[in-house]
């Protein structure tokens, strides 16, 4: 499980990375989406993965027995969604009023506007 | 105790109740004074209680370290509260004249204070987690402030800005993501320890180079310097002088008390990296600013030049080295504040930050050309001003270690920051007014008391600085000995 976890990981880590260094805003955008979703995933993947393993059991053999996964980075993942959520919300209307002030969203017509 | 958590909460306060006075746009300014005033002497307070209590320590809920939350008030922390404190005030009373009403009455002061309690978070929380989340309230507010307004030029300055801070956040959040997987901690104090009891040390590097990459892209250290020139001239200048003073440094502030407190296993592989690293943002900070016109470009490259020095101080690492890194670090962000400052009142009486539209300021303002001088020859390291004094610690530090190269680096690189406000200097007062020039906007008008006072009260602290340094050194002495022994933070933290 962990190994196809990361396999996803690094395929949405190069996605982020490529969309991030396409010359589009939305496309940047996206990009930085990926990114957060890999980086999501890394930290999901790091509390470690068991199959079936109860957080509580109040049996007592299954207590001892149980090696459950790590709760907490799933309490970290769920933090760092909604300030990503957040983020990207502002991001997108960031760009919707560039898209509004300049009539572009091309990335390399940023430099002209730079001096003025 | 709750002393450790009301640099966060008068901020919360401030903004809840800024944001039920919205429609009163003239109470705005002095809710927004009044906070950042509680501010300034909280954290005045807290140094002392620091000084004469040792390291402060708040458990939020009741969780005991490693488990819950940690709030940690050390030395440096109180220090660095402080400053954030004076730029609080400073730009608090700057903003009441040199932010128009349009942005006043858009929440302005909420937003600075929203950055305030970020930046406070950062410096009070002992949980990388945490950490995060602060650095993410400091940017959020930081993303509003840089595009307040919504005038092109910001926009398109904002736009690299969002995108280059998210990205080091999510660096960040991987190296967060794969600490935890190793250690299974978040809290600093316990990290410490259990890096220290750790054999493969050399393993951690993996987590620390994603920090360090985070952290150098938000402390605009070379080679993520870029992003800063893009975009810290297009807001209005008190907000850039907000930024100016405080952000970078954040990033810097988590540096320091990351590298010092737990990824200290491996110094072969960091100490020189942090030499070179500190080097190369000297250098090309100062030589970039020489090539450039605006009065807020020349600043905000220096501004990458004297984050070198800091790190250099870190890569020495003695005691000497740290407390000149403190030193230099509470020099920069009352005198770069307060350039900015000084630029936004050239501004406002030429209506100009180019160069080549303005001169002559000396004759018909003689009085701003000193307030001028103090911060800009503070900054380029003349005696007796401060920055004098924070560059002879540090070279000092580097001859000390036998760091010899890099100690040149620093001195040659004082002298191009001399050239660079020598050239300001020349330009703006002291060369003839171009011809052919109508006369400046704002020539006539009085400058308002409300911009003047901060430029005199941050030259009074860089004069102050200067003429004290003992019992400033001191303190930052203190504080680099708490740093470099990481044991008081981790007893004081986990009662070990």
């Amino acid at each position: 499980m962990e190994i196809l976890l990361a396999i996803v990981i690094g395929l949405l880590y190069a996605a982020g990375v490529y969309l991030l260094l396409r010359r589009s805003i939305v496309k940047l955008i996206l990009g930085i989406m990926f990114f957060s979703h890999a980086t999501n995933l890394l930290i999901f993947v790091s509390g470690g993965l068991h199959k079936g393993q109860p957080q509580f059991a109040n049996d007592g053999i299954n207590a001892v027995s149980s090696n459950p996964t790590d709760p907490l980075p799933q309490a970290l993942i769920l933090t760092a969604i909604v300030i990503g959520f957040g983020i990207t919300a502002f991001f997108l209307a960031l760009m919707y009023r560039f898209y509004q002030v300049t009539g572009t969203e091309d990335l390399d017509d940023l430099k002209e506007g730079e001096n003025k | 105790m709750i002393l450790p958590a009301l640099p966060i909460l008068i901020p919360l306060l401030t903004i809840i109740l800024l944001l039920f006075s919205f429609q009163r746009r003239e109470w705005q300014p002095w809710i927004g004074l009044t906070g950042a005033l509680l501010q300034l002497a909280l954290a005045l307070f807290l140094a002392i209680q620091v000084k004469t209590q040792g390291i402060l320590v708040l458990h939020t809920g009741n969780w005991e370290a490693p488990f819950g939350i940690t709030l940690v008030v050390d030395a440096f922390s109180s220090i660095m509260l402080v400053l954030a404190g004076i730029i609080a005030v400073s730009v608090s009373i700057y903003s009441m004249d040199a932010i128009d009403r349009q942005r006043q009455s858009f929440f302005f002061y909420p937003m600075v204070q929203g950055l305030l309690m970020g930046v406070n978070g950062a410096f009070v929380t002992g949980d990388i987690f945490n950490l995060y989340v602060w650095f993410e309230v400091m940017l959020t507010a930081s993303f509003v402030l840089i595009t307040l307004g919504g005038e092109k030029k910001q926009l398109n300055g904002a736009i690299k800005y969002v995108s280059i801070n998210l990205v080091s956040s999510l660096f960040f959040l991987a190296g967060i993501g794969l600490l935890y997987g190793k250690t299974g901690t978040l809290n600093m104090a316990d990290l410490a320890l259990k890096l220290s009891l750790a054999d493969n040390n050399v393993l951690m590097n993996t987590s620390a180079v994603l920090f360090f990459v985070a952290f150098s892209i938000k402390a605009a250290v070379f080679p993520f310097f870029f992003w800063l020139p893009a975009s810290y001239h297009t807001p209005p200048v008190a907000i850039t002088a907000l930024f100016a003073g405080l952000l970078t440094k954040v990033g810097i502030y988590s540096m320091i008390r990351f590298y010092t407190l737990f990824f200290v296993q491996d110094k072969l592989f960091w100490h020189p990296l942090f030499l070179w690293i500190g080097g190369f943002t000297m250098v090309i900070g100062v030589l970039t600013a020489a090539s450039q016109y605006d009065i807020r470009k020349i600043l905000s490259f220096h501004i990458i030049s004297q984050i070198g020095y800091i790190i250099m101080g870190l890569g020495i690492f003695t005691v000497a080295g740290i407390a000149g890194a403190i030193f230099f670090m509470a020099h920069n962000i009352i005198a770069k504040t307060n350039t900015f400052l000084v630029a936004g009142l050239i501004n406002r009486i030429t209506g100009s930050y180019d160069l080549k539209k303005i001169g002559g300021l000396y004759k018909i303002r003689p009085w701003l050309s000193i307030l001028f001088i103090i911060p800009a020859f503070g900054l380029a390291g003349i005696p007796p001003l401060s920055g004098f004094f924070g560059k002879l610690i540090l070279i000092s530090a580097g001859f000390d270690a036998g760091e010899y190269v890099i100690s040149f680096i620093a001195l040659a690189v004082g002298l191009f920051t001399l050239f660079s406000m020598v050239k300001i200097w020349n330009e703006a007062f002291w060369k003839p007014r171009p011809e052919g020039l109508s006369p400046f906007e704002g020539e006539n008008e009085k400058l308002p008391v409300s911009m003047v006072i901060p430029v005199v009260f941050l030259g009074l602290i860089t004069l102050t600085m200067g003429f004290a340094v003992k019992p400033i050194l001191e303190i930052a002495m203190n504080a680099a000995g708490q740093l470099l022994d990481p044991k008081i933070y981790i007893q004081a933290v986990l009662g070990l």
